[in-house]
C-alpha cells in the first residue's frame, strides 16, 4: 500500500502565538525578535503583515526597521512557544503515533494506517488543521504525499493556511518546477553548483543522470537524486522516541564579535563546560564533537569529529572543539556565534577499551576536576568557580549555556 | 470584526466532581452581579482569537445568551465586548 505522509508546518509559528495573546497586534505588521541587549538581535519570525514590507527572517532589527518604521517587536518567549508545541504534538497524537518532529513547529506525521478511518488524506489534513486552529488559535500548512520529502515541499508550496496533496500523478505539474533549491538538503552551496551545471529545477534534478551526479557530487549526489524522483523511504519516527537525547549542545551569539582565536577559546571553554556538565548529569558520553560557526553576514557551516574514546570531560571536549575551529576558521573573520554539540551518545558505564598510549591517569583526573566544579556550582551558582581565563575577556564569557534553554533543530539524517 | 472585544477575568463559581471534572455554574460579574449558567452546551479545548488567550472553552447560556466562557489554566475570563 502506498504510504500516507503528512508535514504540517505552523505559519510563522513565534508571531501567531505572540498575536493569539496580544490581538491588538494581529492587523499591524510585527516580528518577534531577539535580545537586542545581548546581540540577539534579529527577527525570529514575523507575521504576514511584516512580510509584506519584505521583512525576512534572520535579519538584523535595525534592518527590518529601515523597511517598516512602524513594525512592531515583541521579545521572544520560548517557554510559551515550547508549550504550545506540545499541545499541538497531542493533536497529532490524536491522529497517529508516528511523529517526527523537526524542529519546533514542523512535524511529519505517517497516516497510513489510519487512512481506514477517513475517505482520504485531504480530509485527515483539513481535520488536523482544524483542530490546531480552533484550538490553538494558529494555521498551518500541509504537505500530503507519498515520501517525507515531497509532503515537505507541499507544506511549503501554499502558505499560510493551505493543504497541497503531492501524487505520483501531479508530481509533475507542482514539483518539477519549483527551484531546485527547495529541496530539502540543498542549500545555497549545492544550489550554486547545481547551477552550474545547468540544473535549475527539481524536474531537471530528477532527470539528470544520476552517474553524472555521484561523480560530482559524491553520495549526495545519488542522495539528491533519489530526493528528487521521489525515492525516499526512510520511515516516520514514533513518537516515544522523539523524546529520547540524540545529542547535547550549546551555542551562544556573544556580546561583542569574536576576531581571534583567543576569543574563541574563551567562548569555548564555557561551551564545553556546559556541554561535558550536561553530559554527566544526563548519564552520557559521547562518541563525536561538532562545532557551529556563524560570521557576521549569518553565514554559518558546521564541522564535526569522531573521538577515538567516548569522553564527557570538558577538557577533551574543548581539545576536539578548538582542533576544529582552528582547521576551520581563517582570521580575519568576524565571528558572530559559535557552538559545540556532543553527538553519539552513549551510557557513561560502557565498557571502554583502554588503550596504551592514552593516560588513563590523567583522565580520571580531569574527570574529578569536572564532578568537583560542577559540585561547586550547584551548591554556591555558576559564577562561584571559574575558570581564570575567563576573566580576562568578561564581555566574551559572561554566560550560563547551562543555565539559559537552548533550542536545536534537528538533524534529518538522525540515526535509527 | 471591527468590534473590539477584550480579555475580562471574572470569577466563576464552580462544581468539582469526584472524577475532576468541572462545571462552572455562576459568574461573577462587575458590582457582585451574579449570573447563573442555566446551560452548558459544549465544552471543548479553543483558542480566543477575539480576546486573546487559549483555554478549556464552555459554551455557555446564560439569561437567554449565549457566552463563552475560557478557563485559562486557573483562571476563568470571557471575551467582553467594548462599548
Amino acid at each position: 500500500m502506498e504510504r500516507v505522509i503528512l508535514h504540517c508546518d505552523i505559519n510563522h509559528f513565534y508571531a501567531g502565538v505572540e498575536a493569539l495573546f496580544q490581538p491588538q497586534y494581529r492587523h499591524v505588521p510585527m516580528a518577534v525578535g531577539g535580545d537586542k541587549e545581548r546581540r540577539h538581535g534579529i527577527i525570529l519570525a514575523k507575521n504576514p503583515h511584516a512580510k509584506k514590507y519584505g521583512i525576512k527572517t534572520g535579519e538584523p532589527l535595525w534592518q527590518a526597521r529601515q523597511k517598516c518604521p512602524d513594525l512592531v517587536i515583541l521579545p521572544a518567549r520560548f517557554s510559551l512557544y515550547l508549550r504550545f508545541s506540545q499541545m499541538i504534538f497531542k493533536i497529532y497524537q490524536r491522529y497517529t503515533d508516528r511523529i517526527e518532529p523537526f524542529g519546533i513547529d514542523e512535524a511529519w506525521l505517517d497516516v497510513s494506517d489510519v487512512m481506514l478511518l477517513y475517505p482520504d488524506p485531504l480530509t485527515i489534513a483539513k481535520s488536523i488543521a482544524h483542530d490546531i486552529f480552533q484550538e490553538c488559535g494558529l494555521t498551518v500548512s500541509i504537505g500530503i504525499s507519498y515520501n517525507k520529502v515531497f509532503a515537505k515541499l507541499g507544506s511549503d508550496y501554499k502558505k499560510p493556511n493551505g493543504i497541497t496533496q503531492i501524487t505520483r500523478e501531479n508530481v509533475h505539474d507542482i514539483v518539477y518546477p519549483l527551484p531546485v533549491g527547495d529541496l530539502l538538503y540543498v542549500g545555497r552551496a549545492t544550489t550554486k553548483k547545481l547551477h552550474r551545471y545547468g540544473i535549475h529545477t527539481i524536474g531537471e534534478l530528477a532527470n539528470s543522470d544520476q552517474d553524472f551526479l555521484i561523480r560530482h557530487f559524491g553520495k549526495w549526489g545519488s542522495l539528491l537524486w533519489h530526493f528528487a524522483n521521489g525515492q525516499e523511504y526512510s520511515s516516520v519516527a514514533l513518537a516515544s522516541s522523539a523524546s529520547l537525547v540524540k545529542s547535547i549542545g550549546n551555542s551562544v551569539t556573544t556580546r561583542i564579535d569574536m576576531v581571534n582565536m583567543d576569543d574563541i577559546r574563551v567562548v569555548a571553554t564555557v561551551l564545553a563546560e556546559s556541554v561535558a556538565s550536561r553530559l554527566k548529569s544526563h548519564g552520557f558520553a559521547c562518541r563525536c564533537v561538532s562545532v557551529s560557526i556563524r560570521d557576521d553576514h549569518l553565514v554559518s557551516f558546521t564541522r564535526q569529529k569522531v573521538l577515538p574514546l567516548a569522553t564527557d570531560i570538558s577538557k577533551e571536549i574543548l581539545h576536539v572543539a578548538m582542533e576544529l575551529f582552528e582547521q576551520n576558521i581563517r582570521f580575519p573573520m568576524i565571528i558572530r556565534s559559535i557552538g559545540i554539540k556532543a553527538d553519539q551518545l552513549q551510557p557513561t558505564g560502557h565498557p571502554t577499551q583502554l588503550s596504551l598510549f592514552v593516560p588513563f591517569e590523567r583522565r580520571l583526573k580531569d574527570q574529578k576536576i569536572d564532578q568537583a566544579m560542577d559540585a561547586i556550582r550547584r551548591r554556591f551558582g555558576f559564577t562561584s568557580v571559574i575558570r581564570a581565563s575567563l576573566l580576562a575577556k568578561p564581555l566574551l564569557s559572561d554566560f550560563n549555556p547551562k543555565g539559559d534553554h537552548v533550542i536545536f533543530p534537528v538533524s534529518f539524517f538522525k540515526p535509527q | 470584526m471591527n468590534t473590539k472585544h477584550q480579555k475580562m477575568y471574572v470569577s466563576v463559581i464552580a462544581c468539582y466532581d469526584i472524577d475532576g471534572n468541572i462545571t462552572p455554574q455562576k459568574v461573577v460579574w462587575k458590582n457582585n452581579i451574579i449570573y447563573a449558567i442555566d446551560k452548558i452546551t459544549q465544552k471543548i479545548p479553543a483558542a480566543s482569537l477575539k480576546s486573546g488567550g487559549y483555554g478549556m472553552r464552555y459554551t455557555c447560556v446564560i439569561g437567554g445568551h449565549v457566552r463563552y466562557l475560557y478557563l485559562e489554566e486557573n483562571r476563568w475570563f470571557i471575551e467582553k465586548r467594548d462599548p
